[in-house]
């Protein structure tokens, strides 16, 4: 009992080097934590993937469209319960050097799509305004939240993959079911760019993006993607069919750089964490020679001068941590307030929480590891001759 | 009178132990810094290299990239003729149309998906951009199902070796060439005829032209004159230049935003490391301030030698952090490139211009960091500082 004292008034000892220390770890730690966030934010669509949704694309590469035929074959496959198709539509909204005027835009079809993400959580009153008017469309609450789009308003859109001008008008705002829904994206009708098409550039009409396909039974995965890939394979547009999670990890995997950076970097705040903490350490046993020896002559084992320094190192290292902790909830939500669309989903995971807690706590660890070794070698009359 | 520096080394050297790990607290966050800036740095130059002085990309207006740009026949060949397109030796325009579209290879190493452009050339390309040189094979022949492939593709994805066959648009391409575009982004390409291009991916029409200006004073009229006739007046001419910075803008702006709050959170960890690590310096050493104080020197003095000794450290770890990030240019990363959404590789550049400002940003954190404690110091009162055990 009495060493927990000890440890604490050692602590205690310089108020200011063990306040630096603990804001110092505080502050790495809740940058560690922040780091992790953002990690898990470029997997939160992974994560959001339904496990009964596949997703059909051409086999070359998704900027390519598939015939709008493919629906009614695709349907007819046993083990498929319903089919729904999308449409990346690009476009520019007002300035695009302001990377907040950037949304997905995505073509739809109003009958289906919603009935297939029910983690789109839209009003009955506003679902039927929307598939009532042509160029009626759906925005995500965080988008208009960002944007300020109220229902009503009009969004004019400049074309690229679809030339030209073009107006929606906002009937509905969708929420996410739950924390992890992208609620960034705004849904039109698909059949308005289509008819749109018809007119502007005709011979394009009739292509969606892709496909998106329930399964009843989420085992079958895997034998409906070689139906439905056999089935077009020798005609015009051939096709690759995956599972919702795959098609995402496609997204995320190319940005694996950039990932891998950021993971790099957060293994070196620990780095660093681990030299404020060990500097500290260092540094007061070094002054404490005397004391540890002291101790060692009045017949206090090893176990003793370990509890001793590594206990100080641990006391340190959690309030640092737990203080880290407690920033990084009001800074992540800061961070999301302030870009609400700069990551669709941007929340502290558990594992995020956990891996910082154990990051603390190994840097307690470690820190502590040099110096106690030291004490221990130092001979007891030589620790008693040292001068401070 | 001045405390001698080899007092402040002294000093320094004594304790090695602290010093080196203050030292390494800072190396750290001036690695980071530095490997940052170089990535950003890294990634401009692989883009803007890819632009070529005098070069002009048509691309229709409003489309931000090739991939959804759009040209048809007729624009391009009214662009091709003008008078000031430079011309070859035999008379044909340096200019070439060209069709931009991304497939999905596999890669090497993760077996993952990549996306690659392929880019549909007019034989002209090559006259137009001087900078791309054949390293292996030979060029593509007009009119047939070869290609050729950047030297970054056949690194890193399979079966792009020469003599192997890729499939794509409905049909097999043989490589037979592979091209260096000296660290530009079309190292990252697949190139090929345009004509056998566009029909293989149902494209009725272009993605984009190039062209070379006989004189570069000649853009302001030819860019008036195409985008105010209506038979033109859907597309946009830019500078090849102005197109690519624009392309690394998003990316980089990421990097960079990214990275200058990572080290600035950094920084503010091996400040404090400094501090304590000059705070403990003060204490230690309350006794030998005291008699240097009665021997004469000034409480400046005193002050300027504590914060010289954090300034030293700092700068050594400076040194040491820019010697690391250095090893990172031997580092080459492949990420996609958000504005075509292709696949791009590029390196980590080092320039002075980084060098520099991580060396002053490592001593700014020195001074930070050794200016509190060294104002202790300073303020210690003779008689009591010498009384000190």
């Amino acid at each position: 009992m009495h060493v927990f004292k000890l440890i604490l008034k050692n602590t205690l000892r310089h108020k200011l080097r063990s306040f630096l220390t603990i804001v110092g770890i505080s502050i790495a730690v809740m940058a560690f934590g922040f780091m992790r966030t953002v990690i898990t934010a470029w997997y939160a669509g992974v994560e959001a993937s339904a496990v009964n949704r596949m997703v059909t694309r051409h086999s070359v590469s998704f900027i390519f469209p598939l015939p709008l035929s493919y629906r009614d074959q695709i349907a007819r496959i046993p083990g498929v319960s319903q089919v729904s198709y999308a449409n990346w539509f690009g476009g520019v909204y007002k300035d695009a050097s302001d990377w907040k005027n950037f949304f997905p835009r995505i073509g739809i079809d109003p009958e289906t799509y919603i009935d297939m993400y029910p983690e789109f959580l839209v009003t009955v009153d506003e679902l039927a305004a929307f598939q009532k008017d042509r160029n009626a469309c759906l925005i995500g609450a965080k988008l208009a939240q960002q944007l300020n789009f109220k229902v009503g308003d009009i969004i004019p859109i400049d074309g690229d993959i679809y030339p030209g001008k073009w107006e929606f008008v906002v009937r509905g705002i969708y929420h996410g079911k739950d924390k992890s829904t992208d609620e960034t994206q705004m849904l039109f009708q698909w059949k308005y760019l289509d008819e749109q098409v018809k007119q502007r550039q005709p011979g394009r009409e009739g292509q969606v993006g892709w496909y998106i396909l329930k399964v009843q039974n989420p085992s079958d995965m895997s034998i409906v993607a070689k139906i439905v890939d056999d089935m077009f394979k020798n005609s015009l547009a051939a096709t690759k069919t995956e599972t919702e999670k795959e098609f995402q990890q496609s997204f995320v995997s190319m940005s694996s750089a950039i990932i891998t950076s950021m993971k790099v970097i957060s293994f070196v705040i620990i780095g660093i964490i681990l030299l404020v903490l060990a500097n500290t350490i260092v540094m007061s046993a070094r002054e404490r020679t005397r004391e540890y020896a002291v101790l060692k002559a009045l017949g206090f084992s090893a176990f003793h001068i370990i509890g001793l320094i590594g206990g100080e190192s641990m006391l340190l290292a959690c309030s640092g941590g737990a203080l880290g902790l407690a920033l990084l909830f009001p800074i992540a939500r800061g961070f999301a307030n302030v870009f609400p669309t700069f990551f669709p989903v941007f929340n502290v995971e558990i594992i995020t929480i956990a891996l910082s807690v154990a990051t603390a706590v190994v840097s307690g660890i470690i820190a502590a590891v040099f110096p106690t070794i030291n004490t221990l070698r130092t001979k007891t009359v030589d620790g008693l001759r040292a001068i401070g | 009178m001045k405390i001698p520096i080899s007092y402040i080394w002294r000093s320094v050297w004594v304790r090695r132990l602290t010093t080196v790990l203050t030292l390494g607290g800072i190396a750290l966050v001036v690695f980071v810094f530095a490997a940052v800036l170089m990535l950003a740095h890294g990634l401009e130059k692989t883009l803007v290299d890819t632009g070529s002085d005098g070069n002009v990309i048509v691309l229709r207006r409003s489309a931000t990239t090739e991939v959804v740009s759009q040209i048809d026949r007729d624009a391009a060949s009214i662009i091709k003729v003008q008078p000031e397109v430079a011309l070859l030796p035999d008379g044909k325009p340096v200019a070439s149309t060209e069709v931009y579209v991304i497939i999905n290879l596999l890669k090497k190493e993760s077996n993952d998906m990549g996306n690659i452009s392929v880019r549909g050339i007019s034989p002209e390309a090559m006259q137009l951009r001087q900078q791309v040189k054949l390293i292996d094979g030979r060029m593509f022949q007009p009119g047939t199902h070869e290609i050729i492939v950047g030297s970054s593709i056949a690194k890193r994805f399979q079966d792009c070796e020469i003599g192997k066959q890729l499939r794509f648009g409905g049909d097999l391409w043989t490589i037979v060439g592979i091209f260096t575009g000296e660290g530009s982004s079309f190292d990252s390409e697949v190139w090929g005829d345009v004509e056998q291009f566009m029909p293989a991916f149902g494209r009725p029409v272009f993605s984009s032209m190039t062209l070379r200006l006989r004189s570069a004073n000649d853009f302001k009229t030819l860019k008036e004159r195409i985008e105010g006739d209506p038979r033109t007046q859907y597309v946009e001419l830019k500078h090849e230049k102005q197109y690519y910075q624009e392309q690394s803008q998003l990316m980089s702006d990421f990097i960079k935003g990214l990275g200058l709050i990572v080290t600035i959170i950094f920084s503010v960890g091996a400040i404090i490391g400094a501090m304590i690590t000059m705070y403990a310096a003060v204490a230690n050493r309350t006794v030998e301030i005291g008699t240097l104080r009665a021997l004469g020197f000034r409480r400046r003095n005193v002050l300027g030698a504590f914060l010289i000794e954090s300034i030293l450290v700092s700068v050594f770890g400076g040194c040491a952090g820019i010697a690391l990030a250095s090893l990172m240019s031997f580092v080459n990363i492949s990420t996609i490139n958000w504005g075509t959404f292709s696949e791009l590789a590029f390196g980590f550049a080092l320039s002075p211009g980084i060098m520099l400002s991580s060396l002053i940003f490592s001593i700014v954190m020195g001074i930070v960091g050794g200016f509190l404690p060294a104002v202790r110091a300073s303020r210690l009162n003779i008689v009591n500082a010498l009384r000190a055990s």
